[in-house]
């Protein structure tokens, strides 16, 4: 084994690059996934709002598989399964535009977006009834009320929930690379293939990794601060 | 139509493979060994949450920080790099190679110790503090309290959420099929090497029985809990306090 060194591998043209495009990728991945799963969240629990049954029920389906078949299963259940069903033409144009990102966005965004609703119908169960009943009795239609009263609030009280999932999705990012996708963890295990310095290339991805995660909770716990002290300084 | 016919015919030709793997002509696979080692993980990682959970309660920073740190970092990284730090340093650590299925074991052992110790953690510190109090003012000390008074019951309270703890630490032996463990994701992923054309097929039965190994179990956990919220509503009304479900109540407590 090579002595310990840092620059050899971050200093080395070929293998900066690659780690550079693999961190590109992986927040692509994560930012991607995360607009996707928050705007269907916000889908999901709408419709579990609106007074159907057979909607509530759809809807918690949706939930339990997501919540209950791992999220690696599901990616390799798009990546490898679903692709292979769809039409002819659509399989080529995905592999022409990188497919296996597309299919990774796409299966992180909606297993996340399962824990996102959920997350946002308890922050929903702790807001008090007569906020709805007074914002019906102001005007509001019910698209109104839920969109200028109940989701900032549900949305507050979701705010630590949000967060965990948040940092979650971002380090759920890594599986795309079992479906090929060239990300951060992607680009280490070439890096470390190509190098042999196994111990730089894993410490470089692991502080960008813990960096980025740390980051994250120190936002969240920023934004869910007790308001009254936020507005005091 | 046709894709149902087609997944139960992989079935009937498959199911011992997605059972155990290819034991006994090579290592225990299948849903046997996912079961084994989520198992394993979670009752080797008990143990050591436990003793996170009390370092980063105790007021020594010798034991908090290095706590505070491990838990953090753990929380931090994905679980897919800690399984690469693991099968690139215990080998290293030995002096031997370790088969994957120990890797992974390791792996999980260290992930689960630290999200369980959160779990701990938050089941002691949502104990009424008088119990503390009592226990030390019956001359327990700190640790005796902490063993026979604190701990047992953060621990009952606590079974639903560990329950739950044991469905993720199934879901993540799924990424054991990215060092090749032997386990449910590898064999089906085996699977669809020898047979080519049918993944959606295969990864579909794949998700399924994830999802009714999972959901039973999330179930379990969700009726645990309400037994469990019921049995505390009805304690405190009779003033017994959180006892066990077998404990003697009080006499004249409904």
């Amino acid at each position: 084994m090579k002595g310990f060194d840092l620059l050899a591998v971050l200093t080395h043209p070929q293998f900066s690059q690659m780690l550079l495009s693999g961190m590109k990728m992986t927040l692509i991945i994560a930012l991607g996934s995360w607009m996707l799963a928050m705007s269907l969240g916000f889908v999901l629990l709408v419709i579990r709002m609106l007074p159907s049954k057979a909607a509530d029920q759809m809807v918690a389906a949706y939930v339990s598989y997501h919540r209950n078949v791992p999220t690696l299963v599901q990616l390799m259940l798009w990546y490898f399964g679903i692709a292979n069903i769809l039409p002819a033409g659509l399989q080529t144009w995905l592999g022409d535009h990188n497919g296996e990102a597309i299919f990774a966005i796409v299966g992180l965004g909606l297993c996340q977006a399962a824990y996102f609703s959920e997350d946002l119908r308890s922050g929903f169960r702790s807001i008090p009834p007569g906020q709805d009943e007074a914002a019906r009795a102001l005007g509001h239609s019910y698209l109104g009320a839920m969109a200028y009263v109940l989701l900032p609030q549900a949305f507050r009280n979701a705010l630590p929930a949000l967060v965990n999932h948040t940092v979650s999705l971002f380090k759920n990012s890594s599986l795309a690379m079992a479906i090929g996708v060239a990300e951060l963890t992607h680009a280490v295990k070439e890096v470390e293939n190509l190098s042999f310095r196994v111990f730089e290339a894993y410490l470089i991805a692991t502080v960008v990794y813990l960096a980025c995660s740390l980051l994250l909770m120190a936002v969240g716990a920023w934004l869910s601060r007790d308001p009254a002290s936020a507005e005091a300084s | 139509m046709s894709m149902l016919s087609n997944m139960i015919t992989i079935i009937e030709d498959n199911w011992l493979l997605l059972l155990i793997g290819q034991y006994p002509n090579g290592p225990l696979g299948g849903i046997a060994s996912t079961l084994i080692l989520s198992v394993l993980g979670i009752v080797l990682a008990f143990p050591l949450s436990v003793l996170i959970a009390l370092a980063r309660l105790s007021q020594w920073k010798v034991l908090n920080w290095p706590a505070t740190a491990l838990v953090y970092i753990v929380r931090g990284v994905p679980l897919l790099m800690l399984i690469l730090w693991v099968y690139f340093l215990v080998p290293l650590l030995i002096g031997d190679s370790v088969p994957g299925f120990v890797t992974m074991l390791c792996t999980l052992v260290i992930y689960e110790g630290a999200f369980l110790s959160e779990i701990v953690r938050g089941g002691i510190i949502a104990l009424p503090s008088g119990q503390m109090d009592a226990a030390r003012a019956l001359g327990h000390s700190h640790v005796g309290a902490m063993r026979y008074v604190i701990l047992p019951q953060a621990l009952y309270n606590m079974m639903p959420s560990i329950l739950s703890q044991f469905v993720s630490t199934i879901k993540e032996t799924t990424l054991g099929y990215v060092i090749n463990v032997p386990e449910l994701t590898f064999a089906a992923s085996q699977l669809n090497n020898r047979l080519l054309t049918k993944p959606f097929e295969i990864f579909a039965i794949l998700a399924i029985v994830y999802f009714i190994v999972c959901w039973s179990l999330s179930e379990l956990a969700n009726q645990l809990e309400q037994r469990i919220a019921r049995q505390r509503l009805g304690d405190d009304q009779s003033g017994t306090g959180m006892l066990p479900p077998d404990a003697p109540k009080l006499q004249g407590a409904t």
